[in-house]
Order: structure tokens, then sequence, then C-alpha cells
């Protein structure tokens, strides 16, 4: 099982190292995404309060719509999904091999977004990196497992394009809301651990229970 | 369709004729004054949107688990009403708050998980409109998420901040107002069923073709 998980990962990074699609679009599609709001809110030259947590989000967000799209399509149009899912490895491997793959490339993107929003809207984001951190990686968790499961079903759907983000952004609003006001929290004058502690463990939850109830489902989804 | 059906259709129309009337006469809420009245309609309706999203949910989890093609279209038909009377309680609940609350909107634990209910139906109906082949197992799965969804919303607005009136006050309503809120209630209860009832035969009836269509071509 983890051999299989790992095989998986392999693969997808392997694809992704030597073409540098996805990595160089996402990223290029994020950074121009912030500049956007940048143009739309700093007036000037003072950025709207407590905005860059909600812009961070909202970046990643979108740019991880971009990178889930586009790396079904990949195995969509190389017609590899197919392989894959006939491959002699449990299904619950396929899926954590593909959401492992999402969120590594998610966390790249994200080390790259972050210092710029903090540059661009003057936020003090990196005083408690560790916090930071984890807020960031337990949504972008959160947000990847519900994606991971919805763009692999969309697969096979018309206008998969559309509908992915029409069902993954009314599912992952408790994702936005626990990280928008973790990292809000960590934005504040006298940073209150206590309450990024416990968006935090939000977050965590909502990443145990998605994960879960994606495993569940991957099987009866994925199969026709 | 049952023979029930048109009696009881009569009756549910008769039932909200009848309601703007029974509505007017009841005493006028001391704080509030008319505007207390959309109360009758929008708690209602808001009961009515729950019930649909948990009849879906509940559908949709029997269908990606045992497959039954009969869930599937009682998970569609309830979607659909999830949707219509969202729209109403949606529509409902701000004319109230702009007078309560003096704001429209407030993000507040109810309101956002309504709203985030409703986007999720309105997404289940988009996939089955546009999803093409295989979308009845994708909108199930969907569904499936938009419920567990709920606890999270709860607590994550609820550690934000809560005004909207917790359901405790209906039973401390005076007998008058009371008596109208559970006429509104039985009427879009019973609106509720003769939908649900209609849309389900309308779904069987249009399998029923396809099924009749296929044979014949063999």
């Amino acid at each position: 099982m983890l051999h299989a998980i790992w095989l998986i990962v392999r693969k997808d990074l392997t694809v992704e190292v030597r073409s540098r699609e996805i990595a160089y679009t996402t990223l290029f599609f994020a950074v121009s995404c912030v500049l956007q709001f940048a143009f739309a809110l700093v007036k000037e030259g003072k950025p709207p309060e407590d905005g860059a947590a909600g812009i961070l989000w909202i970046a990643i967000a979108f740019s991880g719509t971009l990178a889930l799209g586009r790396t079904f399509e990949r195995e969509r149009q190389s017609e590899t999904l197919r392989a894959l899912l006939l491959a002699p490895t449990a299904r619950p491997a396929v899926y954590l091999g593909k959401l492992l793959g999402i969120v590594s490339l998610l966390v790249l993107t994200e080390l790259i977004l972050t210092p710029l929003v903090s540059f661009l809207f003057q936020a003090p984001l990196l005083v408690h990196p560790i916090w930071l951190f984890a807020v960031v990686i337990s949504g972008t968790i959160g947000f990847s497992a519900v994606g991971t499961l919805f763009a692999a079903m969309l697969v096979r759907a018309r206008s998969r394009d559309v509908l992915l983000p029409v069902l993954l952004y009314p599912i992952t609003v408790p994702v936005m809301i626990a990280g928008v006001r973790g990292t809000a929290a960590l934005l504040q004058p006298e940073v209150d651990l206590g309450i990024v502690r416990f968006w935090v463990a939000l977050l965590l939850s909502f990443d145990v229970v998605f994960i879960t109830l994606a495993l569940w489902t991957f099987e009866p989804l994925m199969t026709d | 369709m049952p023979k029930w059906f048109t009696p009881a259709a009569i009756v549910c129309g008769l039932m909200f004729v009848a309601s703007p009337v029974f509505i007017a006469s009841v005493r006028y809420e001391s704080t509030m004054g008319l505007v207390q009245k959309i109360f009758y309609y929008h708690m209602p309706s808001a009961v009515m949107f729950l019930l649909a999203a948990v009849i879906c949910g509940v559908a949709s989890a029997r269908y990606l688990f045992g497959g039954a093609p009969h869930q599937d279209r009682v998970a569609w038909a309830a979607a659909e009403l999830t949707v219509l009377f969202g729209i109403i309680t949606l529509v409902t609940g701000p004319l109230w708050a702009r007078k309560a609350w003096g704001q429209w909107w407030v993000w507040d634990v109810r309101l956002t998980a309504s709203l985030m209910g409703w986007l999720v139906a309105v997404a289940y109906l988009l996939v089955r409109r546009y999803g093409g082949p295989g979308s009845d197992k994708l909108a199930a799965g969907l569904a499936l998420f938009g419920a567990a969804n709920v606890p999270f919303v709860y607590i994550s607005v609820n550690y934000w901040r809560t005004i909207h009136p917790a359901t405790s006050v209906v039973p401390t309503l005076p007998v008058d107002m009371g008596m109208a809120l559970w006429f509104c209630f039985v009427a879009f209860l019973l609106l509720f069923v003769l939908l649900l009832k209609m849309r389900i035969y309308l779904e069987e009836e249009r399998a029923r073709v396809d099924s009749l269509y296929l044979s014949l071509e063999d």
C-alpha cells in the first residue's frame, strides 16, 4: 500500500519535473492573481486592513483549482487514468498518491505566494513561521482532499473545467473560513496563540473527516 | 399518481390562499410590528429547506452504497426542493433581518450554513444538468460531502458570533401567533410532500419511457 502510494507520487513528480507545466502555470497564475488584488485594493500605497489573510487564501484556492484540473487533464489526455485504475493496487492508494502529489505542488506554490502577499500587503505573515505553516498546510490538505476526489470523478464528465470550482468552493467553505480566520489571527498585533490553535485543530479535524470520507467513497465513485 | 394527490393539492392551495388572511388577523408583535409577520413563512420554509437537504443526503448515501435507482430519483427531487425552499428562506430572512438587526445579512452560523447548503444543492443540480454520463454518482458524492460539512460550518461560525433567534422561541409564542405559525407550517409541509411526490413520479415515468424506448430498439 505505502509502496503503491510512493510509486504514484514519484510518477507524478517525475512527469512534473520533466515538463514543469503545472508548477510553472500554477505559480504564475497565483502571482498574477495576487497582483490583481494589489491593483484592486491597495490605495495610495496603503493596503486594506486585514486583507492579506483573505487574499492569500483566495490565491491558494484559485491556483489549487487550476493545478487539480491540470493534473487530471494530463491523465485523461494520455488515457493513463484507466491504466492507473487497472493497476493491481487498492483504489485508496491511487487517491492518496494523487493527493500527496497535489499537496506537494501547492506547498511549492505557497512557499513563493506567502512572502509575496506579505510583501505586497505589508502583513507580518512570517513572524510566526511555524504556526503559519501549520495553518497553511492543514488548510491545503483539506482543500486538496476534497479537490482530488472531485477532480478524479470529473475526469469523464462533460464541462469538467467549469464544474470543478462549482463543486469545490461550496464544499470547502469551512476550510476557507478556518484558514482565513487562523491566518488573520496570526496578523494581529498581539497574537493570541490559543485562537490560532483552535483554527488549526478545526482544520486538522476537517482533514481527517474528509480524507476518511474520500477514501470511503473513492471506490464506489470511480467504478462504473 | 396516487388517489389522494388531487384532493391534497386542492387543500394545499386553499391553505395558501387562506394563510395571508390568517396571518393578517393575528396580533402585531410589540417591537417588530408588521415585519414580524414574515416569520410565518420564513420558519416553515426554512424547516422544509432543511428537511429536503436531509432527504437528499440520506437518499444519496443509500444510492451510492446500495445502488437502487429509485434512491437517486428521490435525491434529485429533494435537491430541487432544497433549492426552491432555500430561495424562499434566503429571501424572507434578510427582509426580516433588515428590520431586526439593521442589516440585510450577517455571517451568523445559521445564515452561513444555510447559504452553504443552498450552494451545494445548486451545485448538485448543475452537475446533474451539465455533467453528462456518470453524473448521478458524482452528484451523490457531492451530497454526501455537503452533509458532512454542516458540523464544520456550525463550529467555525459559532466560534465567531451568533445572533439568529434560537428554535426555543417557538413554544414561547402567544397562542394566536402559534396557531398561525402551525397553520403555515402544515401548508408548507403539504406543499413539500406534494412537490416531492410529483417530482419523483415524473422521474419514474421518464425512466420508464427510457426503458421502453430501449427495449423497442433491441
